[in-house]
């Protein structure tokens, strides 16, 4: 029972960042119909520039994020203006092959700066427990829950109730019609890439802080958003959360009760219950789908 | 005033659509573009707006001035920062967004936080049926609700030109009367233009004061609306009130002639 409670809160912690990352997935996927594949090298590039101010230039580890949220903005607009503007109103298979282009050339740049040696950021987060009964909780695992839910918090406000959230909103509902208006769609796609990369660094810090930086591994968990938006739904706020939780609590809890099935069943699990989910609900759990009146 | 010169429109580089278009619209005016299906008046509207461009349409010839300024070069957004706002056909609601939040996206752009709340009290006024339904999901509003919210919404930008793509489109008369009063009420209260694209032409007459009806690409008719109500043509093409009944193979030949007097 115990080690069950104490999987559950990691696997709950690290859904959470999990479902943080995917919402960044959702908003482009929103915004313009675009599977961004690069989400887990956006995630790699927060981390590591968070460590080149924590570590490389020693600023202090909170002041080393609060100068990371920027500069992830600004690779996210960068990359909307420099790769994905010219392919509005491409095929859908030339902007997949677009994402994934730009997800190995990110990796490439990450290996080629920061080589292939782990890193580690200074200690972050206390690495006391907590004891509550005879479960033993780790601070780590409750900041990294605490700081997740946050920043989604943030984003749940962003866009419910901000000129630009809602503009944002509309965009994704019909874009003629946010033409018609007099919104223009270069920005909310530039917006939409820059909050997509501060979510993804945001999350791939908190990862980052937890198990280190490898460029070789970290993409790992960038992968993991797609079962988890599979889940959730492509195009659900809520469904990415949840569809993290639920990723978290599945790849901690079923290599306890069912390693005995193989190893590697926490890479497998996840895949496997959005499998059952999509042969039950076709849009995932939380997809929206069009409202048509009859 | 909206002064469109000779225009001509292309889609895809090779389908030409309108064939050197002219008219204007004045300053406070209410005038109406009646035509039959395809005619090209969702297009006409499209080159005023800048909506062209995302249809791979564009202006090939003549030019598009809105107080003396070019604007078929524009793109959308700066048609729109211009004080030109575009009803679209079909009542495009932002489907899963309240009533509400359509009408307050429709100000997305203005600086003047403080009027945009006045302005929605003034849409309420226009529509109060709006007002008890502000926090529905629009996507479940019905049609005339929704073509009352996407006028509203248009509204919401304080526009000094508003062109309405059919906003008679499937409803019912009483919500036609409806809507056209508002836009008279709004015309006569705030000044605003409106250029009004309509199948329903008896409803578009009466509120507007000139008319322009085009026909394949190009404006065939135009004139101060109580002529064009008198106009035979127009009374049995758009109206449904030719002379029914009498000498019907005589009719039938006129329809004809006049048809192909347009046409040419
Ligand atoms: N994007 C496009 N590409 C090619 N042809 C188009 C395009 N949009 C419209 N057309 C053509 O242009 C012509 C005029 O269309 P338009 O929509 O302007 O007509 P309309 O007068 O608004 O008709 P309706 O009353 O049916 O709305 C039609 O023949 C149509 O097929
Ligand atoms: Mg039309």
């Amino acid at each position: 029972m115990d080690t069950f409670l104490q999987l559950v809160v990691t696997g709950l912690a690290v859904g959470a960042t999990y479902g943080l990352i995917a919402l960044g997935f959702v908003l482009i996927y929103k915004a313009s119909g675009v599977l961004n594949l690069a989400q887990g090298e956006l995630m790699m590039f927060g981390a590591y520039i968070c460590f080149v101010f924590s570590v490389q230039a020693n600023i202090p580890f909170y002041a080393a994020v609060a100068l990371t949220l920027p500069v992830a903005l600004l690779i996210g607009a960068v990359i909307e203006r420099f790769f994905l503007r010219y392919m509005i109103g491409q095929p859908l298979i030339s902007v997949i092959m677009m994402t994934i282009g730009l997800m190995i050339l990110m990796r490439g740049i990450a290996t080629w700066i920061w080589g292939t040696e782990p890193k580690v950021y200074p200690q972050v987060f206390p690495q006391e427990s907590m004891s509550i009964g005879s479960v033993n909780i780790s601070y780590e695992y409750l900041w990294a829950a605490g700081l997740s839910i946050f920043f989604v918090l943030i984003y749940i406000i962003f866009f419910r109730f901000t000129k630009s959230g809602l503009v944002m909103r509309a965009t994704s509902d019909d874009e003629h019609a946010a033409l018609s208006i007099g919104i223009s769609i270069k920005k909310v796609l530039s917006q939409s890439w820059a909050i997509a990369a501060l979510t993804a660094a945001v999350g791939g810090i908190i990862i980052g802080a937890l198990v280190g930086l490898d460029t070789t591994s970290f993409p790992q968990y960038g992968l993991k958003v797609l079962p988890v938006v599979l889940l959730g739904g492509l195009d659900s706020i809520p469904g990415a959360i949840i569809g993290g939780i639920l990723i978290g609590l599945t790849e901690n809890l079923v290599p306890e009760y069912l390693g005995f099935l193989g190893g590697g069943m926490e890479e497998l699990a996840p895949y496997i219950l959005v499998l059952i989910v999509l042969i039950v609900r076709p849009h995932g759990l939380f997809g929206l789908k069009r409202i048509e009146r009859i | 005033m909206l002064v469109l010169n000779n225009i001509e429109v292309i889609y895809s580089n090779v389908i030409l659509v309108l064939k050197g278009v002219s008219f204007e619209v004045r300053d406070g005016q209410i005038s109406s573009l009646l035509g039959a299906n395809g005619a090209g008046k969702t297009t006409t509207l499209k080159a005023i707006s800048g909506l062209l461009k995302s249809e791979l349409g564009e202006v090939s010839d003549g030019n598009i001035e809105w107080d003396g300024k070019r604007i078929d070069r524009m793109g959308p957004d700066g048609v729109v920062k211009m004080g030109i706002a575009q009803v679209m056909e079909g009542r495009r609601v932002f489907q899963h967004l309240t009533m509400e939040e359509n009408l307050k996206v429709g100000a997305h752009l203005r600086k003047d936080s403080m009027n945009v709340k006045k302005d929605l009290d003034m849409v309420y006024d226009l529509f109060p049926k709006l007002k008890e339904l502000h926090n529905r999901i629009s996507g479940y509003l019905s049609g005339g609700e929704q073509q009352m919210m996407v006028l509203g919404r248009a509204l919401m930008a304080k526009p000094k030109l508003v062109l309405l793509d059919e906003p008679s489109l499937g409803l019912a008369p009483i919500i036609v009367t409806e809507i056209f009063s508002a836009v008279k009420k709004i015309n006569v209260e705030e000044k605003t233009s409106f250029l009004i694209v309509e199948q329903n032409a008896r409803a578009a007459l009466r509120v507007a004061g000139f008319g322009y009806v085009m026909d394949n690409g190009r404006i065939v008719l135009y004139g101060e609306s109580e002529k064009l109500v008198d106009n035979e043509d127009i009374r049995e093409f758009y109206m449904g009130l030719g002379d029914l009944g009498q000498r019907k193979s005589y009719r039938e030949v006129k329809h004809y002639k006049r048809r192909k007097r347009w046409l040419g």
